[in-house]
């Protein structure tokens, strides 16, 4: 495929979910008003965003898949002279497998609830919401503009502000407007590292800027920009100690709301902090790699030890919460990644970016369906005094747990695994210049932490997969196995877990070029 | 030495005599139309404002300037560069949607001295950008001004609207006062009163006069800020805003700031040049120490409290003078060229800020106490206005789908930056998260459940509650909304004046939206 069919399709790709979005609040065509106006606007979400998931499936098959490293599918048109901001889109091998992932979780999503609508209020709202949703973050991976990523960054804040605070499950206003008031800290924040950088090198261009390597900024001017953005970018990512929005936002958020925020809004920090702070500000990550790092292991070992009090009996932890804490620790072994400042950690903490993507949002989609089925997602209710015997209740689902347990454990074999190990080989090695002993000292802590997630999430699945089932069949409520919609949702999911952990090529021979490319071909 | 006659070039200084003359038409045909025709004049007024506005278009060609000295040095007292265009543009079109705000509510105000007063103030606003010596300055502002108190105070019988325009008042003469004495000490340092004349001379004066100079600049410059409500001078606001008529508080956000600005903008960057190193700080903790009152009052405002909509659009008005104020000190440091991003914001919040008060018209027709309560579930009643008021909030928030919000601020952040005024830009990031907090809660409740149908039971069992029928059952201790409701049945079609306006506002705010660099052009230099 030529070049400006790829730019077409990218273009399609970040602009149809908004057209989506309006056409969502119109009253439905004739010919297309289904048996009621909420199917027809549900159905309108999954064609939508099925066409845009064909969209970037076809751009991945367009992608020259010889030449990651280089931008493709770029347009670069002028917008906003005056604060010389460029429409600049384009795509390369770390950005294309997040916008697939982004497309692919949506229509999941949108398939999800066409069958299971989360209760709040009309779905015409829900839909036109998510689509924004989609759009803010296909556009956050696929801009090349400092300032259009800030615009992208924060296209998504209102719709999820409002998908927590209108559909989601207790105390949700309060913790909808935490995880607004947080991330818009961070990144107004992050404006002005962004400014201060666009300002010093006269341009905002990110393909300009890399190019440069930060030869245009002045070493201070890099320390004040980097700790601003990557502030910013630290906030959504999370990284500890600014995390506490989002065990709140994702216990009181939709499934469909924990899926997009835990598999590809998380994502959009640390892919900033590969995409702007690697390149653009060298000298200035350089300096701060080693407290990221050492913030990263803290996290990764925050947020095993608060599963692991939540997963302990007795103490009324929430199994969405366990599961948001542990996206506190996987996202600290990406941001370790990424410290290491090497192409082995880098990598790494793409491919774990991608991993987390995938079985995060399988879980969170487990565990809303546990929630249907149970009305709670509180572990002690739902165990009881033995376990949930979930295997004998509702053996197909409670396999399925089991399996996204272990893929999050990062057993071999399965997308977890690669990552963290990538990332704690980066670690074992880093960049010259870095001090190794520290960087030895965090490989230790972070294999420990694989210990404790091990630990946990086994706890999960002894606690709610097995465990005696009452002898009085008749006291216990019939469960339904997994349903024809959920296995749709979640096979994609499943497959693509099994895939990235047995052919990880796939993924790393599209990021390595390019991160190589970004760290400055060393 | 030539002739001491000036020569005056009517088509420079069309757009304020247009809507002068146009103010003695109005006032002089109430006397002869019949009551039944008195709507006449509302639309006579915003043709004429339509006409104004049209006048600017002649001039856009190049600088014209007119009352000049004849004698050496030729300085203009009327300049009519891009800066005047486009305050004025700002200034008539404020008043063209103040006008549209107003036709509906006539039948309770005096009609000819309403539109008398609205266009003679929008006159020596319009005046006051183009004047470029401190007297034409001081008359336009009272110009502007001395109307403005009469509409406050216009809603006869009001006491709160009396005791809205006495404070008003007295806050304003108070700061024309110390605005002349501080003109008489410029004048008694440098001899001229001619901007670019007192420029210069401030560059060589007498160091015995050096602080009265000094002085002067300082109280110049504080009677503007007290025009502008900058911290803290800005006490009058809330109560002014609460009390005037509802157009009128739109008005004075937007128009009277508008001319408060400019007119700051004329004394500290062309005036005051030489003293930039004096007024840059003063001016940069002024828009500190606005912002954060602003925000932090708004967010205190209760929202069950009577009026509290306009209350808290008046607070709100207060912090967004302070990112207004933001270039103007950058410009101290880094030039003439930073204060076009001022008046690239002002535009932006001139539209949604039009925008919100006029879908705050809307929702008074039916529950005229205004609390922020009475928009809990508006996007149910009428979806379109509670869209067009989400996106207003937003873009005065400074968020997506509010783009023009966003850029405009992005800008107002990119001056400070360049500046080198950091801590500037970090207090006002810190005030940015502080006021998302008020205008999403205010979004939240346009799309909240209506009262009454709290339960989380599915909205289609519960009883739609019929147009004319009276208060639900289950609405014992809520019966101001249940009026209100009796209310809505009564006046549910919206005025034509009020749609267009709202349309008008929502067309221009997603029209920049589109396409930002309309109005951030001006931010990138080459106005004054």
């Amino acid at each position: 495929m030529n070049d400006t069919v790829l730019q077409y399709l990218l273009a399609a790709v970040v602009v149809l979910p908004l057209l989506g979005a309006v056409g969502a609040l119109l009253p439905p065509p004739p010919g297309l008003r289904g048996k009621s106006p909420d199917q027809a606007v549900l159905r309108h979400g999954v064609t939508v965003s099925g066409v845009v998931l064909a969209l970037s499936i076809a751009l991945a098959a367009g992608f020259d898949h010889d030449h990651p490293a280089k931008m493709q599918a770029s347009t670069d048109i002028s917008w906003i002279p005056a604060l010389g901001i460029r429409i600049h889109l384009g795509i390369d091998g770390i950005s294309l497998p997040l916008l697939v992932l982004t497309a692919l979780l949506t229509f999941l999503c949108a398939v999800y609830s066409y069958f299971k609508m989360p209760a709040g209020p009309s779905p015409k709202a829900f839909v036109a919401l998510i689509l924004v949703l989609e759009s803010g973050t296909l556009a956050t991976f696929a801009v090349l503009d400092l300032i259009l990523f800030f615009l992208a960054f924060e296209l998504v804040l209102i719709p999820m502000y409002f998908l927590i605070a209108r559909w989601g499950g207790e105390g949700r206003e309060k913790s909808a407007l935490r995880f607004i008031l947080y991330t818009l800290l961070g990144s107004v924040v992050m404006l002005l590292g962004l400014l201060l950088i666009g300002i010093k090198a006269g341009t905002f261009d990110m393909v300009a800027l890399a190019t440069d390597n930060g030869s245009h900024l002045s070493h201070t001017t890099q320390l004040i920009a980097a700790l601003a953005i990557g502030l910013g970018l630290a906030v959504k990512a999370p990284m500890w100690p600014l995390h506490s929005w989002l065990p709140d936002a994702h216990t009181s958020a939709p499934t469909v709301g924990s899926v997009l925020l835990a598999g590809v809004l998380l994502k959009m920090g640390t892919y900033g902090f590969v995409r702007i702070l690697l390149p653009i500000t060298p000298e200035a990550t350089r300096t701060y790699a080693p407290y990221l790092a050492a913030f990263a292991v803290i996290g990764i070992i925050y947020g095993s030890l608060a599963c692991l009090a939540l997963a302990r009996q007795g103490t009324g932890g929430d199994l969405k919460r366990l599961i948001a804490y542990s996206s506190v620790g996987h996202m600290g072994f990406v941001l370790l990644g990424i410290a290491t400042l090497t192409p082995t950690g880098v990598n790494g903490a793409l491919f774990a970016n991608i991993a987390h993507g995938l079985i995060t949002g399988l879980l969170f989609f487990l565990v809303g369906s546990l929630k249907d089925r149970y009305g709670s997602t509180d572990l002690d209710r739902l165990a009881g005094q033995t376990g949930a015997a979930l295997y004998g209740r509702a053996p197909r689902l409670g396999g399925l747990l089991a399996f996204g347990a272990v893929a999050s454990l990062g057993l071999p074999g399965l997308a977890g695994f690669w990552g963290e190990m990538l990332a704690m080989f980066g670690a074992f090695k880093p960049a010259v210049g870095l001090h190794r002993g520290a960087y030895l000292t965090f490989t230790a802590i972070a294999a420990f932490g694989t210990l404790l997630t091990a630990a946990y999430l086994l706890v999960v699945v002894r606690r709610v997969c097995m465990g005696e089932r009452s002898t009085a069949e008749a006291t216990e409520p019939v469960l339904a196995d997994v349903q024809t919609y959920e296995f749709a949702a979640w096979t994609p999911l499943v497959a693509l877990t099994v895939i990235a952990g047995l052919w990880p090529a796939l993924l790393l021979g599209l990021t390595d070029p390019a991160v190589r490319t970004l760290l400055g071909g060393s | 030495m030539g002739t001491l006659v000036q020569s005056v070039d009517w088509i420079a200084i069309a757009p304020p005599v247009i809507a002068a003359a146009l103010a003695l038409i109005v006032l002089v045909a109430d006397l002869f139309v019949s009551e039944a025709r008195k709507p006449l004049l509302g639309w006579l007024t915003v043709g004429g404002l339509v006409l104004a506005g049209l006048s600017l278009i002649p001039l856009l060609d190049h600088d014209r300037s007119t009352f000049c000295l004849t004698t050496a040095g030729g300085d203009c007292s009327y300049v009519a560069d891009h800066f005047t265009l486009v305050i004025q543009l700002l200034v008539i079109g404020g008043a063209l949607l103040t006008a549209l705000l107003s036709i509906h509510i006539m039948d309770e105000l005096p009609a000819g001295e309403y539109w008398f007063l609205l266009l003679s103030s929008a006159s020596g606003a319009a005046l006051l950008p183009a004047s470029r010596d401190l007297a034409t300055l001081i008359i336009a502002l009272e110009v502007a001004s001395l109307p403005a108190f009469a509409l406050v105070g216009i809603k006869r019988g009001d006491r709160l609207s009396s005791e809205a325009a006495l404070k008003f008042f007295l806050s304003s003469v108070a700061a024309t006062a110390v605005t002349l004495l501080g003109v008489s000490f410029l004048y008694a340092a440098t001899g001229t009163l001619h901007l670019t004349a007192l420029a210069h001379g401030l560059t060589g004066v007498d160091p015995q006069l050096a602080t009265l100079a000094k002085a002067g600049a300082a109280l110049t410059i504080v009677g503007f800020a007290f025009k502008l409500a900058v911290a803290p001078f800005h006490f009058w606001v809330p109560d002014t805003y609460t009390g005037a008529p509802l157009p009128i508080a739109a008005y004075l956000s937007v128009v009277g700031k508008a001319a408060g600005f400019s007119g700051l903008i004329l004394i500290t960057v062309v005036a005051l040049k030489p003293y930039a190193d004096v007024w840059g700080p003063a001016v940069a903790v002024l828009a500190a120490l606005t912002m954060t009152v602003g925000n932090a009052a708004a967010l205190r405002q209760r929202p069950d409290a009577s009026r509290s909509a306009v209350r808290l659009l008046a607070w709100s008005s207060i912090g967004q003078a302070g990112y207004l104020l933001v270039p103007v000190a950058a410009a101290a440091y880094a030039g003439t060229d930073e204060i076009g991003t001022t008046i690239a914001y002002a535009l932006m919040y001139g539209a949604v800020n039009l925008g919100a008060f006029a879908v705050v018209a809307l929702v008074a027709r039916s529950a005229p106490d205004n609390r922020l309560t009475d928009y809990r579930g508006l996007y149910a009643r009428r979806p379109l206005a509670a869209l067009s008021m989400a996106f207003f909030l937003l873009c005065l928030a400074g968020l997506p789908p509010g783009i023009i919000g966003l850029f405009a601020k992005v800008a107002v952040f990119s001056s400070a930056v360049h500046a080198g005024l950091g801590w500037l830009a970090v207090i006002m990031a810190l005030n940015v998260v502080v006021a998302l907090v008020y205008y999403l809660r205010w979004t939240a409740l346009l799309f909240a459940k209506p009262e009454g149908a709290e339960a989380p039971a599915p909205a289609v069992t519960l009883p739609q509650p019929s147009a004319g029928g009276g208060p639900p059952p289950d609405f014992a201790g809520s019966t101001p909304t249940g009026e209100a409701r009796g209310r809505t049945s009564a006046s549910l079609r919206s005025p034509t004046s009020l749609t267009a306006a709202i349309a008008l506002s929502a067309v221009l705010g997603i029209a920049l939206s589109g396409a930002p660099q309309l109005v951030l052009r001006f931010a990138s230099g080459g106005l004054l």
